[in-house]
């Protein structure tokens, strides 16, 4: 309109200058949100990282693609907030690298699954979801119950995501393989597990007395959705 | 019909003035409709823009001069709900769940609103209808293990069995083999012995001796069972994980002790007592 393409095709230095401005724009929009996204958390108490049980658990809901099937994100919508719980907030994927919010629902939304099925359930459902859901279509899981998780590099998971900034402590890294293996354990001391990460669901929940994928599984989906403690949130806690 | 682009090479539109071996490029105009929309679409980014949340700054956001929140909007939606059903909610909250079943309003309101409620909360284990499947009990007959009255059933649901709050219904059967209390030959006569009970057959006397060493303490020396333990009737034939042999040895040598979770926290008092009554009503409430 106002500087005529002609012109500006036929300038190279103009061109070079305006496509700057350009880019210059689109990276501002999307950069300079990254650096403010503290804002956007709100302030919730009882949020922490991952144990390492929970954090090998996530791994293999990665690994099997329950994202693909699953969402971890209930929306602010009054049916959503009623079948599900309360809505999900950012706080509580903050230590999530990546995120698992997913996109579509085949099965049902997992951000509030923790501690609505016991621990049998998602053993018995995960080996053979029609077993206790007649009419699912999810497959059968059930070879997580053979497979042994090697707990001798999880420190090394922890130290991954603490450069990323999740605010794992060098007491947590140093006890990471102790606390994979108590935390699956159905008669160990778990008093340091649970003060390093409260609210973790424990037990041998397969009836392996190894810890198995389906230990690490289960303890992940036992605790999401669990952590933050809504009645101790301030007013305007959830004010992003 | 639009009119087709000129595409002749005369001058009624000008060309770009680019010109490659001879070719060059027509300087035909967008279509009007087409610059419109365009326009119009970038007048309604700013507007919206200004009405709501948009641009991010290093504090906080701009959050727009109508003050629209997504949350503030599902907070009146289920203050809405809430309020529609107040009249109802509020008398179940303050009464009993005894008093909710003779009151006909609430009673319909409960089972209708509990049907609901129990296939997104219960189904999954006691399964559509509360017909319960092996190991989640059926709540349609009339075998309870903890109790089918109105209140025993509120309980259960408020504080779960075996689950993680501290009210919640608790036992253990002991593993008799795997904590060594009992070797495997006896573990079998035992086993024989409860399918002889639940049969009424004749028993033997050797059986009939160990069990009321070892399991008439909780389920009770007629083997009926004990509701305050959840210990469960021997002598019927209904069976939560099995009633034939090797089930049975199994149940004795390793335990079972299935877990509800509790509900406390996640269903408000209200849902939960519509609960007990919809549970209440599907067939075994006493």
């Amino acid at each position: 309109m106002f500087i005529k393409h002609a012109t500006i095709e036929r300038n190279t230095i103009l061109l070079a200058v305006l496509t700057l401005v350009t880019v210059a724009i689109g990276g501002l929009v999307e950069i300079v949100p990254l650096f403010t996204i503290e804002t956007t958390i709100e302030r919730v108490q009882g949020m922490r990282p991952y144990s390492p049980l929970e954090l090998a658990g996530r791994n293999i809901y990665i690994r099997e693609g329950c994202y693909l099937c699953h969402s971890q994100q209930i929306r602010p919508l009054r049916d959503e907030v009623e079948r599900y719980g309360h809505y999900s907030l950012a706080a509580e994927s903050m230590y999530d690298h990546p995120f698992q919010w997913g996109s579509k629902r085949t099965g049902p939304d997992l951000a509030r699954v923790g501690g609505k099925y016991s621990n049998e359930w998602h053993v018995a459902h995960l080996v053979d979801p029609r077993a206790v859901v007649p009419q699912s279509i999810m497959p059968p899981y059930a070879f997580l119950a053979q497979k042994p998780v090697d707990p001798s590099d999880i420190a090394d998971h922890l130290k991954a995501l603490r450069l990323v900034g999740v605010p794992y402590s060098d007491e947590m890294i140093a006890s990471a393989k102790a606390d994979f293996t108590a935390q699956a354990e159905p008669d160990a001391d778990t008093d340091g597990v649970l003060a390093r990460y409260p609210k973790a669901a424990l037990g041998d929940f397969d009836g392996n007395p190894r810890v198995t994928e389906m230990d690490a599984l289960v303890a992940y989906l036992q605790m999401l959705g669990r952590l933050v403690e809504f009645d101790r949130t301030q007013p305007g806690g959830l004010r992003q | 019909m639009a009119k087709l682009p000129n595409t002749s090479n005369d001058d009624t539109v000008g060309t770009t003035g680019h010109e490659w071996d001879g070719i060059r490029e027509l300087n035909n105009p967008l279509p009007k409709w087409w610059l419109y929309v365009f326009y119009a679409c970038i007048v309604f980014a700013v507007v919206w823009s200004v009405l709501y949340p948009s641009v991010p700054g290093l504090r906080s956001y701009f959050g727009g001069t109508l003050g629209y929140s997504q949350r503030d909007e599902v907070a009146a939606n289920l203050q809405q709900a809430a309020d529609s059903q107040a009249v109802y909610r509020t008398k179940i909250r303050e009464t009993s769940v005894e008093q909710v079943k003779a009151d006909s309003d609430l009673y319909q309101f409960s089972v209708s609103g509990g049907r609901v409620l129990f296939a997104e909360n219960c189904a999954g284990c006691h399964q559509s209808g509360g017909i319960g499947t092996r190991g989640y009990p059926s709540l349609a007959d009339d075998d309870w293990l903890w109790g089918g009255s109105l209140a025993d059933i509120e309980r259960t649901i408020r504080f779960g069995v075996r689950g993680a709050h501290d009210e919640t219904r608790q036992s253990q059967m002991p593993r008799f083999l795997a904590d060594g209390i009992l070797p495997q030959k006896d573990i079998e006569t035992v086993a024989d012995y409860v399918v002889a009970v639940s049969e009424s057959k004749p028993v033997n006397p050797h059986a009939a001796t160990l069990y009321k060493d070892n399991c008439a303490v909780c389920h009770g020396d007629n083997a009926k069972g004990n509701r305050e333990l959840g210990a469960p009737n021997l002598t019927d034939k209904i069976w939560l994980y099995g009633g034939d042999r090797n089930t049975l040895i199994r149940t004795i040598a390793q335990s079972r002790n299935g877990v509800m979770p509790s509900w406390t926290g996640r269903l408000d008092d209200a849902t939960i007592k519509m609960l007990a009554v919809y549970v209440h009503s599907l067939g075994g409430g006493e």
